[in-house]
């Protein structure tokens, strides 16, 4: 009798969940370009992740670092447009301005993350206290000069457009949406594809990636070999520090035009996240960051059209702060889920002190 | 025969300044040389943003209107006081943790849901005396914020989910939670906008000039008892082995994991009663908008005071004055109140590259600048604790 009951519930339940799937797929396709935008300032704090951690720094203050870039990509071009002008090119949208702001981004990037390098390298300091202190530091001083600032009304700079693919893309069969998926975007995140490629085939292939996992691994070791573990680590979190500008770059100049105060987000720890279930690799990050952003932008489309039907009811009557969290509570569960499984370069996070050093 | 040849009282008191000064020397030179830095940022940013004619005395004026309001009257000391008694609790939640090796970056989200616990049972019993009422909404703060600390914990003890990630993620999903429950369930029907009822008789009462109420006595209680726990009994010899040395605490037959749980659950105690102290002290109710940075500041509090519970008294008090002046100095200087976090952020910054600034300034003085919380980064990313 128990069991008829159960049945009995388990019709509308599976109904429910057939109407959930049929809504995904039909949504998919047109968030797609949506999908990987929202992935790519993920993803790419995720390889400036990939970069500190496989030399061995934690690095937890992508956050800030990405914060601190997106708010001076957007600074710069807001006080140079005027001075340099030109109209926007076919290509992207780009104007010198832009160029010239989105440099200024990532030198401020490096910047940082040669203070969490001379920190947490030389100085050994903590470094994830050295992360949150860039985390404060960043929140803290973008947020008053944007209070400064936003005083006298700033102008627009302008920003990166997304590339518009042939219609006919869209109408391939089976992979047209994913294609348009990855064409569909402005030059940063396309960039992010080749970036994730070339450091998965260097970390692997090459006379660096074995030397960056060397030293990730077992400094002592490196080091009798004659590898600078110093030098491979300073080098490392500074190319970070490029992808986690490019990052924060993405936020201000190509995804917006604008910064709020804080406008990361949390992307940041997101991105540790993606790196940590990713385990390690730029592949498998942008992967993970692919997820996180999935189910944000489902969390979106269903506050913008809800599904019809039961179904619709259903999620309409929650609450959407319910979808906000979403990405948050995935992390979480695949964090619990995957990270026995997930096992990080043994030396993260340990400060290196030469045998010798006086 | 003469009596023993006493010390003059003079050289004990050298004895003591010296020692006051070899703990103290490192915080100190870091808050000048913040304030140096803050007053560079001052300067610089009067010439990238020309609205004012550029005065060099401009930090000056800054500084002077942060102090009188921090300072200036029993008020704004009073005030200064409201300030730090969360930031202590926080402080507490945030050293408990860097004790036991744990970075507690979740004391924002503890800190959000003990609110949330505390606004919700507060207004159930805010007809009941207060001498019922009060006790249940503390009670329920710190309920809600202990169960919000569990989770990471029991997370980091099962699979080895680093509490620094996950706590970050239980901060923004607390952040999102309240603003579900407060423009939805707890919302007051009918009003415009999203806002909890009042807690009325559950309120803290005011014990102190105009709005001093008597969270401030529950910090400063705090204090005691967390330095009583870790350093009086077995359980805080106990957290402390666990932070040291995890390894040799499970060879000496202490068990890491239940360790970790018990101290992220209590972390998160303390950080839910911050909630509550502000919600009942206070606000008295709850807007969508409730979202200080208390969270945060505890972390840079906790640091600065190289988690000692008595050294987080004196570190709460120098953010909570920072926070209690900032409004007037943005009033007389026109000076953004983040510039607080900027002078935050920089003593910190200052305080972990403390090996330098010993070499620099010719220091002695204890331990390097963060002391006991150097073991943190070493479980990052790492197995399950044993």
């Amino acid at each position: 009798m128990d069991g008829l009951i159960t049945a009995l519930y388990a019709i509308p339940a599976l109904g429910l969940v057939f109407q959930l799937g049929g809504y995904f797929v039909a949504q998919l396709p047109p968030l797609a370009p949506i999908i990987l935008g929202s992935a790519a300032p993920l993803a790419f704090g995720a390889l400036c992740g990939v970069m500190c951690e496989r030399s061995g720094v934690v690095n937890i203050g992508i956050e800030g670092i990405m914060l601190a870039s997106a708010f001076t990509g957007w600074i710069v071009g807001v006080a140079i447009a005027p001075v340099i002008g030109g109209s926007p090119s076919d290509f992207f949208g780009v104007t010198a301005p832009l160029l010239i702001a989105l440099a200024a981004a990532i030198l401020v990037a490096v910047l940082i993350s040669l203070v969490h390098a001379w920190l947490s390298i030389t100085v050994r300091a903590d470094q994830i206290i050295s992360g949150t202190i860039i985390n404060i530091a960043a929140f803290g001083v973008t947020g008053y000069l944007n209070t400064l600032i936003s005083q006298s009304s700033p102008t627009s700079a302008g920003s990166f457009v997304p590339f518009i693919p042939p219609a006919s893309v869209a109408n391939i069969p089976v992979i047209g949406w994913i294609l348009e998926m990855f064409l569909n975007q402005g030059p940063i995140a396309m960039s992010l594809l080749v970036f994730v490629i070339v450091v998965q085939v260097m970390l692997y292939r090459s006379r660096w990636g074995l030397r960056t996992r060397a030293v990730g691994e077992h400094p002592k070791a490196a080091e009798t070999v004659g590898i600078d573990v110093v030098r491979v680590r300073y080098r490392n979190v500074l190319i970070g520090g490029v992808f986690a500008g490019l990052g924060g770059a993405y936020l201000s100049m190509e995804a917006t035009n604008s910064f709020q105060a804080g406008m990361t987000a949390g992307r940041g720890f997101i991105a540790l996240a993606a790196m940590i279930v990713g385990r390690w690799t730029p592949l498998g990050a942008l992967g993970a960051a692919l997820l996180f952003s999935t189910f944000e932008s489902v969390g979106q489309s269903i506050t913008i059209s809800p599904p019809s039907g039961q179904l619709g009811d259903l999620m309409s009557a929650l609450p959407p702060q319910l979808y906000d969290a979403l990405p948050y509570i995935i992390t979480i569960i695949v964090l619990a889920g995957l990270i026995g499984r997930s096992i990080p370069p043994a030396a993260d996070g340990q400060p290196y002190e030469r045998e010798a050093a006086s | 025969m003469s009596a023993p040849t006493r010390r003059p009282i003079s050289h004990d008191l050298r004895m003591v300044a010296g020692r006051v000064w070899a703990i103290a020397a490192l915080p100190f030179v870091s808050i000048l040389l913040a304030l140096v830095v803050g007053a560079v940022i001052i300067l610089v940013s009067e010439i990238i943003v020309p609205k004012q004619t550029f005065d060099l005395a401009k930090p000056l004026v800054a500084y002077q209107a942060l102090a009188v309001g921090a300072f200036g009257s029993f008020d704004a000391v009073v005030d200064t006081l409201v300030q730090a008694a969360p930031l202590i609790l926080g402080g507490l939640s945030v050293a408990i943790g860097f004790k036991a090796g744990l970075f507690n970056i979740g004391a924002q989200g503890q800190f959000l849901m003990g609110a949330l616990g505390t606004v919700a049972a507060g207004v159930a019993v805010a007809d009941a005396p207060p001498i019922v009422a009060i006790p249940i909404a503390v009670l329920a703060g710190i309920l809600a914020g202990a169960l919000t600390g569990f989770i990471p914990g029991i997370l980091k003890a099962l699979s080895g989910a680093h509490e620094v990630v996950t706590t970050i993620m239980l901060n923004y999903i607390a952040a999102d939670v309240l603003a579900a429950l407060v423009s939805g369930p707890l919302k007051v029907p009918n009003s415009p906008s999203p806002v909890t009822y009042d807690v009325g008789n559950a309120a803290f009462p005011i014990i102190l000039g105009r709005d001093g109420h008597l969270g401030i006595v529950l910090a400063i209680l705090a204090i005691f008892l967390i330095w009583w726990l870790l350093y009086r009994t077995t359980r805080g010899f106990e957290i402390r082995a666990v932070g040291a040395n995890p390894d040799a605490a499970r060879y000496a037959g202490m068990r890491p994991r239940i360790i970790v749980v018990a101290t992220m659950t209590m972390c998160g105690a303390l950080a839910g009663l911050a909630g509550g102290s502000v919600i009942l002290g206070v606000t008295h109710q709850m807007t969508s908008s409730f979202g200080t940075t208390v969270g945060f500041d505890s972390i840079a509090v906790a640091l600065l005071a190289r988690s000692d519970p008595f050294g987080i008294f004196f570190a709460a008090l120098l953010f909570g004055a920072m926070r209690s002046g900032a409004g007037l100095m943005q009033i007389e200087a026109g000076i953004p109140v983040e510039l607080v976090d900027v002078l935050q952020a920089t003593i910190l910054l200052f305080l972990v590259a403390s090996p330098v600034l010993r070499r620099l300034f010719r220091l002695r003085g204890v331990r390097s600048g963060l002391g006991s919380s150097d073991t943190i980064a070493r479980t990052y990313g790492g197995e399950a604790v044993r």
